[in-house]
């Protein structure tokens, strides 16, 4: 267990390597030269020049990963060119965010997924089967932005219940915190929500159709005990997976779900950087959404040796 | 379903009763995030408007450009056009207590000049040094006469910040700005709000009846309005053209606009590189042929709903400075084709023309180009992401391109920078060197009929080459609800807070 936790600690240091590498040569690649972005409308040949040396911009790329490089190690990802703030203060400030948002989306995703799948499977064939299903397809095929704006179209602007911008943050006031990211975690959900739906489905009617499921039935145990505490359990571990992986997807989506409901997340920053040539930020945004990425990973494999002893080898 | 419905909206309203607010707030939805809030390093549009809030300026402009007294009461020019006496208003605190005297605005005009990124230093070059003459009068030494000075200072250039906040802060100042305006800076929160407070002690207070100013970005123009409507915000800036009837019907809602100090147009390569050498790049004839193909009042019925204002000038036709003897020219598509048979020029040809990518961009390029096809002018778009476009068309690699210009209070913003030979904003590589030297001597004097009568000169110049093809000038487009009383719009763009009221 621990020469295998060794190994794959050791195989991060690769990988984030490489990650940095792409990073910084892909965001070269961005048409456009960030010095006269910064330089605003009136692109001052005097401003421009000084705004290229004060970050560097004027040394080859291998001298600026370098620096950058250097910076990570010593824990300093750089500062804002736009707003001057230091990298790391953004992404502390805008990280939670994005959790609270990603949480509230998975826990919707979730109850609404699993429900309806589970509903679907058991009443196989009936008007509740497709109406589940076709509330599957509606989700998997509604845009998440037009989604978006007919939320907002209907509880902010016609009934003018929920505010349809703008973020509370939890800590400040919970009941304000929840409406101002309700909208944004329902339409995030909602994609997932569908995928989950049609999988809990098949999961739960193979199960149901298992022997022990027969056998339980034999038994003489109520039908709710059968899908609540036998069938569900079993059908419910392929979906989980199937959730950790939509965590990803959860992640990108907010990149447009934020843009949209103004969240002031990880996502609006690295949109926002990216159109205003932020390379600092960018920079920054990706590779700390990289080690997550590569850090849930770490914990999911953990978790199956853990669960399956087979793999301890 | 009743019940479901009823215990959804209870549940809802529960929910967002916790956000009412005590205090009278005016909440500005803005269609950016602003930069640094610090004036000397500050360079967007729309961090102007915050600045608006809290950091007063030397001078301002009233609704017809005339430069009026804020932080200065008058100012003087010498005789030779070297020296710029100011006065200052006395009794001003900034928002830290600190005075504001004459050594405070030596200081904040120093700092404009010599701190590092400062975006005020071009703004500013003409200045040599200040001296403090007595508490309250300050006089700025120029190097050579420069009568745009005074506008500068109507802007950012002229925003006066406390020294003792602004040395103590160094380069991190705009994370907590300190001016002497009529609100004070509270927090931000990247990307979320920017939250100000009535700055008890401001010098105009009487003025001032609005607890607290919020700015929140909000980028999506339809999201924006749907805000105001929703009434999670009081005013919105940049309205898009075609939301305006939806505006107008709105009873709750109220429009307010001025015409822009800008202009939209379309820059012409006559001087740079090999895709200058075509027929356009060469003959002013086939410049003026393509000028006359275009039709400025159905490109603006057609796109803008008739909405926007027509323009042939740097300046709109509403603009102190529009030379009224060249006026908007009519489309002729018959001397247009004589002119491109006089140029011996065989259509049809083909031009590249490089588009900013934009809904609004793009629509008005495809107007152009049906109407261009019609004298035999091919218009060949090529829609290229904005910071490109600016790198394409500094190397020359274009032969027309769309390029707007917010405009500036004073005529030589709009000119200087695109005419004079090898100026920066010269993409087209226009060189003429007639017009390099009356851009020059209108810099001289401060009299307003002596600079017009230059600026006719370079009209006539500028209208003959055709090196720039101006089409149409935006309205700036505020709304705002109709319980906020006494909003007036400038044609700078900017929100200005004081003397507003909420109903």
């Amino acid at each position: 267990m621990l020469n295998f936790l060794g190994k794959r600690l050791l195989q991060l240091i690769p990988t984030l390597f490489f990650v940095s590498v792409i990073i910084f040569s892909l965001q070269q690649l961005l048409p456009g030269d960030p010095a006269t972005i910064m330089a605003g409308e009136d692109r001052d040949p005097e401003v421009i020049a000084q705004i290229r040396h004060q970050y560097r911009l004027d040394q080859p790329i291998p001298v600026q990963y370098v620096y950058w490089v250097k910076g990570v190690f010593s824990g300093d990802l750089g500062e804002s060119m736009r707003i001057h703030v230091p990298v790391l203060d953004l992404i502390a400030q805008k990280l939670p965010v994005t959790i609270q948002l990603a949480a509230m989306a998975f826990i919707i995703a979730l109850v609404i997924g699993v429900g309806a799948g589970v509903l679907s499977a058991v009443k196989k064939g009936t008007a509740w089967d497709y109406a589940a299903n076709a509330f599957a397809l509606w989700g998997i095929s509604t845009p998440n932005f037009w989604l978006g704006i007919m939320l907002i179209f209907f509880f902010s602007v016609k009934l003018g219940w929920l505010p349809a911008a703008g973020y509370v943050p939890l800590s400040e006031d919970w009941r304000a915190s929840l409406a101002s990211t309700i909208m944004p975690a329902f339409v995030l959900g909602n994609s997932i929500a569908a995928v989950l739906m049609r999988h809990t489905r098949s999961a739960m009617l193979q199960v149901l159709e298992s022997d022990y499921v027969r056998t339980a039935r034999a038994k003489g145990l109520t039908e709710r005990m059968v899908i609540v505490k036998h069938a569900m359990r079993n059908a419910l571990t392929p979906v989980i997976t199937l959730g950790a992986l939509e965590l990803g997807t959860l992640l990108s989506g907010a990149v447009l779900t934020e843009q949209i409901f103004t969240i002031p997340g990880f996502g609006k920053l690295i949109v926002d950087a990216v159109f205003n040539r932020d390379y600092a930020v960018v920079q920054g945004v990706v590779l700390v959404t990289a080690t997550i990425y590569i850090a849930l990973n770490l914990l999911a494999d953990i978790a199956y040796i853990l669960v399956n002893p087979r793999l301890r080898g | 379903m009743k019940t479901l419905r009823l215990t959804l909206a209870a549940a809802l309203l529960a929910l967002t009763c916790g956000a009412a607010a005590a205090q009278s707030t005016l909440r500005i939805g803005l269609a950016e995030d602003p930069d640094v809030l610090d004036p000397s390093l500050a360079r967007t549009y729309v961090g102007r408007i915050v600045f608006a809030a809290f950091c007063d300026k030397l001078f301002d402009i009233d609704a017809k450009l005339n430069v009026v007294p804020q932080l200065a009461l008058s100012h003087e020019t010498s005789a030779d056009g070297k020296t710029v006496t100011i006065k200052l208003r006395p009794g001003v605190k900034f928002q830290d207590g600190e005075p504001f005297n004459a050594e405070a605005a030596k200081f904040s005009l120093e700092r404009h000049l010599t701190v590092a990124g400062s975006f005020r230093k071009p703004e500013l070059a003409a200045i040599d040094h200040i001296d403090v003459v007595d508490p309250l009068t300050i006089k700025i030494a120029l190097k050579s006469p420069f009568s745009p000075l005074i506008a500068a200072l109507t802007d950012r250039a002229g925003m006066m910040v406390s020294p003792k906040a602004a040395k103590a802060e160094g380069d991190k100042f705009g994370l907590h700005p300190v001016c002497a305006g009529p609100y004070k800076f509270v927090e931000r929160v990247q990307q979320d709000r920017i939250v100000f407070e009535k700055f008890q002690d401001y010098w105009d207070k009487a003025n001032v009846h609005i607890d607290r100013v919020v700015f929140l970005p909000i980028v999506d123009a339809t999201v924006r309005l749907a805000n105001l409507k929703s009434g999670g915000l009081d005013l919105i800036e940049r309205v898009l053209a075609t939301d305006i009837k939806d505006v107008r019907a709105d009873k709750n809602l109220k429009l307010a606009t001025a015409l822009e100090l800008g202009y939209q147009g379309i820059d012409i390569n006559v001087g740079k590189g090999d895709a200058a050498k075509g027929p356009l790049g060469q003959s002013a004839k086939v410049r003026q042929a393509l000028e006359l193909a275009i039709d400025r009042t159905a490109l603006n019925q057609v796109v803008f709903n008739g909405e926007f204002v027509p323009g042939n000038q740097w300046v709109s036709p509403e603009n102190p400075y529009y030379q009224k003897a060249f006026p908007v020219p009519k489309r002729d598509v018959a001397k247009a084709k004589a002119l491109l048979k006089e140029a011996g020029v065989t259509a049809p040809f083909d031009i590249d023309f490089m588009v900013p990518k934009g809904a609004e961009t793009q629509a008005v390029a495809e107007v152009v180009q049906a109407m261009a096809a019609e004298v035999g002018i091919n218009m060949k778009i090529r829609v290229t992401e904005f910071a490109t476009s600016l790198k394409q068309a500094e190397q020359g690699n274009y032969q027309a391109f769309m390029l707007a210009w917010s405009g500036r209070t004073d005529p030589d913003g709009n000119t200087y920078i695109f005419f004079k030979t090898g100026a920066p904003q010269n993409y087209m590589g226009y060189k003429s060197p007639e017009v390099d030297k009356l851009l020059d001597e209108a810099r001289v004097p401060s009299d307003f009929a002596a600079r017009k009568a230059i600026y006719e000169k370079v009209t006539k110049l500028a209208l003959e080459d055709v090196p720039k093809i101006y089409l149409y000038h935006r309205r700036i487009l505020i709304a705002h609800t109709a319980k906020l009383e006494g909003y007036t719009q400038m044609p700078d763009g900017l929100v200005r807070v004081v003397g507003l009221k909420l109903k």
